[in-house]
């Protein structure tokens, strides 16, 4: 009992850590109906951006938990930035064309990200220094709970309810809901599509930040590469949990988590992967819109 | 109509020529011409980079010196990013050149994928890190030296060292489904399975790049090993061993090459403590390792990455053969590889009639206080 | 002035945004800080003139009407008195040009005329039918494991192999395509990729099957029984053999597109719903492209593990089906001479491009975006062929 339990834990955090990659690719898809592969390259450059500022703040003699709130501001103010211009060079001029365009266009943004990252910096791994403290009144379960991962599960639980009463209760949120629904009648209604579409990729990218910096924080370590395998088993989440619909990426990452952690603990971590994507599979072709995703009728 | 065609046409043949143009190109006096391949940009960069570096280096030098046979050497850099359709690509393009030797590739995947077409051409391949058995075991690969040891004797090496002097007996083996890794892995295995009273308590592969390891790390505690052996690379290692040291596991953990890396203590940090991994002898009291590092950080400012040295040797090793040898004919640098001795930065080597390097040593080091310290 | 005043701007704004990545290098082992401001002064520069290059872009992208003007690659495909010589002169000059060039640029060429079959095989699923596929690369793989294991086994020819490897991919195709054709655009995207990286992962972890990743050494070359060839020959025969097989993907597809399932496909792909309503069997029909698509990519497989002489699943990753795709949507959806032309363009640049190899997949990731923004229709864009009724005078 103990076993599982530690593997729930293990398969909690995992999963947390998928989801706050995961809201940013269900809320852009949400909006734009675009699987944008870029995404898990802002959460790389998210860490890097965060690396550079803990890494100059500590050399100038900050500590603690100032070096952790300044480096995660600057982080996410860029990863914003970067989202805002991204959404700007390769999918805006794309928004009448065909739908492969824009896959495609985000292919070569992830490539170009990670390559860019990879020339400026280097193809190293980089140590990242642990800026979660360790909690005093965790001591005792740090064994088996560590601090950092208190700290992704609660961040994680936090933004996916901020993220859900913005969408339901504020003017961006009613917008964002409208653009989603039918771009062309809610332009007509004076909502401006373009600052809503923006909004919703600064949103996404700087929730990305924010996962970079915990998760980076959490495994110690960077490279230009992580982005992607991470952008990969997020987006299965949130396909899995239903497309479009915040609550159900972070359902979708928790099953996702939690599949990963007890095929390892009770059959092999050879086939961890395989067993996730197979989980992915099986969910389309029975419920083809994930798991908290709503089925729409098609438009004829 | 007949306008267009006439363009085609013309297009066409422009650009036949222009390829024809740049093919082939003799030259009465040519320098020695050492081919390079391994992966220079992408996702594996980092180990295939020092080894060109460390080329450049070693050519530099002996260019200072009046080259070999009275020719400068001259490198040819050609990247494989590790991927086999792109190494024989690179093969082909380094034959067709004019390389005499090559040095590389990297991966051993892409070297084998490479080698049939150096052995076509009569060339001479010799690799800084490609250590999968089979390369020179098989006897496929007349052609192929290598200047690090086989995966095979390093998995000895780990088993008998953790069996006998650490004195664990149930043992868990970990890899990293690489070629590198599983190759290791698969080798620890089998010696455990031969050696008495110990056994494999667990088998199995972990994903490179997942964001966390806690589930193998709780499944290595409830299989009540007493030590790891993991095959495969540092930044893996590290994020397993810091797992399970922030778990307050203490099993003892033993690994490869891949991750006796200075990189590995800097990033594991306090959590390498007491880690043990495998690697060549002690080399760094040697005057010509020395040397060489001091020219890497005169011209790069930084520390040589992996597997600096061992390209360094292998430069050495084929231009000296080629020396002595006093062509660049197939036969003649062979014989001289397998016969005289020539001083590199991993000490007096020489190669046996597989292509392993004699005089590469391998040893156990520990992490004490930050550094690896040799386990005699 | 206005201009100039955007373009500072952005300039500034670029600068601003890749300031912490491009200028600052922490050594986070050695605690040293390296400061690279030449960068930010390229960056600037660069962004302030590629600023007016955009726009320039833009202007002549929103300016161009959509015109009617038949263009010359229309006219070339269409009439026979153009295609015809034209054909005749690429084909001479195809095969005449290995006795001009360097073993290197054979196996190049082989390389590339590889990828305007699998180009022009993903074309009938994606272009043709419209259905989004990212894990091509399994049926690659499905030909390529086929050919090396039954040849490592049971020392199987590759005479053999090829139509074998052609029907795995078909059956392959079908296997996977049954259940996942139902659902629709992205949802079938994700589907593949997931079922192009299982069968990746599952060779790379079944070692008792598929040699884990350590891979298959030591495969045939094509060959002719009793002759005996070097690796030059060798490559020679190869060569030629490419071109034969591009000609014969080629001729299908072509036919293929303007038979009663090529125009279902388009159909399909234009508008379901109406489709059904005409009396198309919507699973059939796509099952046929799913499975055409797989068996050009499983015959593909073969060759590449002949080409190659070695195998592991190093080979067949995500990026592979991403390349493919490229090809298929830069060269032009639909348009077979655009897809032969994307694939020379995204195997031979990059070959030429050797000696930037570090900047090569910058590039490349750049082009994809720059092309999908400026020309989405791909280099060469697709012709409907349209019927035309001429009262008789």
């Amino acid at each position: 009992m103990d076993y599982f339990f530690e593997l729930f834990l293990g398969g909690l955090t995992r999963g947390s850590i998928y989801a706050l990659i995961a809201l940013g690719y269900t809320m852009v898809y949400g909006i734009i109906e675009l699987i944008n592969f870029a995404h898990g390259e802002i959460y790389m450059i998210g860490a890097f951006t965060a690396l550079i500022v803990a890494s100059l703040l500590t050399m100038a003699g900050f500590k603690g938990l100032a070096v952790l709130a300044l480096s995660m501001v600057v982080a996410v103010i860029y990863a914003g930035a970067y989202g805002f211009t991204v959404e700007k060079i390769a999918y805006k001029p794309l928004r009448q064309a065909s739908r492969l365009s824009p896959l495609i266009s985000a292919i070569g943004m992830s490539i170009f990200l990670q390559n860019y990252v990879l020339l400026a910096q280097t193809s190293d791994f980089l140590p990242f220094p642990s800026l979660i403290p360790k909690f005093g009144f965790m001591a005792p379960y740090e064994p088996i709970f560590s601090s950092s991962e208190l700290v992704i599960v609660s961040v994680t639980a936090t933004v996916m309810v901020l993220l859900t009463c913005l969408i339901k209760f504020t003017r961006m949120g009613k917008a964002m809901r409208a653009t989603a629904q039918d771009r062309k009648m809610a332009m007509l209604a004076g909502i401006n599509i373009n600052r809503v579409i923006s909004t919703t990729f600064v949103i996404g990218s700087c929730l990305a930040a924010v996962g970079g910096v915990l998760i980076a924080s959490h495994i110690g370590q960077i490279n230009f590469y992580i982005g992607f395998i991470a952008g990969i088993k997020a987006f299965t989440a949130a396909v899995l949990g239903g497309i479009g619909s915040v609550p159900g990426a972070v359902l979708g990452s928790l099953v996702l988590g939690w599949t990963e952690s007890f095929v390892t603990g009770y059959i092999s971590s050879d086939y961890e992967d395989v067993f996730a994507f197979l989980l992915l599979v099986l969910i389309l072709i029975f419920r083809p819109e994930g798991i908290l995703g709503k089925s729409r009728a098609q438009k004829v | 109509m007949r306008r267009f065609f006439c363009i085609t046409v013309v297009a066409m043949m422009t650009m036949a020529l222009m390829i024809t143009g740049c093919a082939k190109k003799e030259a009465a006096k040519e320098p020695v011409k050492l081919g390079v391949a391994g992966p220079h940009s992408g996702d594996l960069a980092s180990y295939g980079i020092p080894t060109v570096r460390a080329a450049e280096l070693a050519v530099k030098e002996i260019n200072a010196t009046g080259g070999i046979l009275g020719r400068p050497v001259e490198l040819l850099v050609e990247d494989d990013v590790c991927k086999p359709e792109v190494a024989t690509n690179t093969a082909t393009k380094l034959v067709s050149d004019g390389a005499v030797v090559v040095l590389g590739h990297i991966c051993s995947g892409a070297t084998k994928a490479a080698l049939g077409i150096y052995n076509d051409a009569r060339i001479i391949v010799m690799s800084p890190s490609a250590t999968n058995p089979d390369l020179t075991q098989s006897g496929d690969y007349p052609n192929f030296f290598r200047t690090i040891a086989s995966d095979d004797m390093q998995a000895m090496l780990g088993v008998k060292f953790t069996v006998n002097k650490l004195g664990a007996k149930k043992v868990a083996v970990i890899h990293d489904k690489g070629d590198y890794g599983k190759g290791y892995a698969e080798f620890a295995k089998k010696y455990l399975d031969e050696m008495e009273g110990a056994e494999a308590v667990l088998f199995e592969g972990i994903t490179p790049g997942a964001v966390d390891y806690s589930a193998i790390v709780q499944k290595i505690a409830k299989s009540g090993a007493e030590a790891v052996i993991y095959g495969g690379y540092h930044p893996e290692a590290s994020k397993i061993v810091t797992q399970m040291r922030k778990k307050q596991m203490n099993t003892f953990f033993v690994s490869d090459d891949g991750v006796k890396d200075v990189t590995f203590i800097k990033v594991a940090g306090e959590f390498a403590e007491g880690v043990y991994a495998s690697g060549p002898m002690d080399v760094s009291d040697l005057p010509m390792y020395k040397s060489a590092v001091e020219a890497h950080k005169a011209q790069y400012g930084e520390d040589p990455g992996a597997f600096f040295k061992e390209g360094y040797a292998a430069t050495l090793a084929l231009l000296n053969a080629i020396q002595k040898a006093g062509s660049t004919e197939y036969t003649a640098v062979e014989k001289v590889l397998r016969s005289e001795y020539v001083d590199t930065p991993v000490g007096s080597i020489s190669f046996d009639a597989k292509g392993d390097a004699i005089g590469v040593g391998f040893s156990m080091y520990k992490v004490v206080n930050g550094e690896y310290v040799e386990q005699k | 002035m206005q201009d100039l005043k955007q373009s500072a701007f952005i300039a500034f704004w670029f600068m601003l945004l890749t300031f912490p990545i491009m200028v600052i290098r922490v050594n986070t082992i050695e605690k040293v800080v390296q400061w690279r401001w030449m960068n930010l002064l390229t960056v600037g520069f660069g962004a302030f003139i590629l600023s007016y290059l955009w726009r320039f872009l833009m202007l002549r992208k929103e300016t161009k009407v959509a015109s009617v003007k038949v263009t010359w690659n229309q006219k070339l495909m269409s009439e026979k008195r153009y295609y015809l010589p034209f054909a005749a002169t690429v084909l001479v000059l195809t095969s005449a040009l290995p006795f001009f060039v360097s073993d290197y640029r054979v196996n190049i060429l082989i390389t590339a005329m590889i990828y305007v079959v699998l180009g022009l095989g993903l074309n009938i699923v994606v272009g043709l039918a419209g259905l989004l596929d990212l894990g091509y690369v399994a049926f690659y793989l499905v030909g390529a494991y086929s050919y090396a294991l039954l040849n490592h086994h049971y020392g199987l020819n590759f005479w053999l192999a090829l139509p074998l490897g052609a029907l795995l991919g078909a059956v392959a195709g079908i296997l996977l395509g049954i259940p996942v054709l139902r659902l629709r655009g992205d949802y079938l995207a994700i589907v593949t990729l997931g079922f192009g990286e299982i069968l990746r992962l599952i060779m790379e972890n079944w070692n008792a099957f598929s040699f884990g990743p350590s891979g298959i050494a030591n495969i045939d070359r094509p060959g002719i029984i009793g002759i005996e060839m070097t690796r030059t020959q060798s490559t020679l025969f190869m060569y030629y053999l490419m071109i034969a097989l591009a000609i014969f993907t080629i001729f299908v597809v072509n036919r293929l597109q303007d038979s009663r399932l090529g125009r279902s496909w388009l159909a399909l792909r234009e508008d379901e719903v109406a489709c059904q309503a005409m009396g198309i069997d919507k699973m059939k029909t796509k099952l046929a492209a799913f499975a055409l698509g797989a068996t050009w990519a499983g015959m593909m497989g073969v060759i590449f593990a002949a080409k190659t002489q070695f195998i592991n699943p190093m080979s067949f990753t995500f990026l592979e089906s991403a390349i493919i795709l490229s090809i298929v949507v830069l060269g032009g959806m639909g348009s077979i001479l655009g897809v032969i032309l994307g694939a020379f363009i995204f195997i031979l640049l990059p070959e030429e491009l050797r000696a930037f190899s570090q900047y090569r997949m910058l590039i490349f990731g750049a082009s994809m975006v720059l092309m999908m923004v400026f020309r989405p229709q791909g280099i060469i864009s697709n012709v409907r062929r349209s019927y035309e009724y001429h009262e008789s005078p």
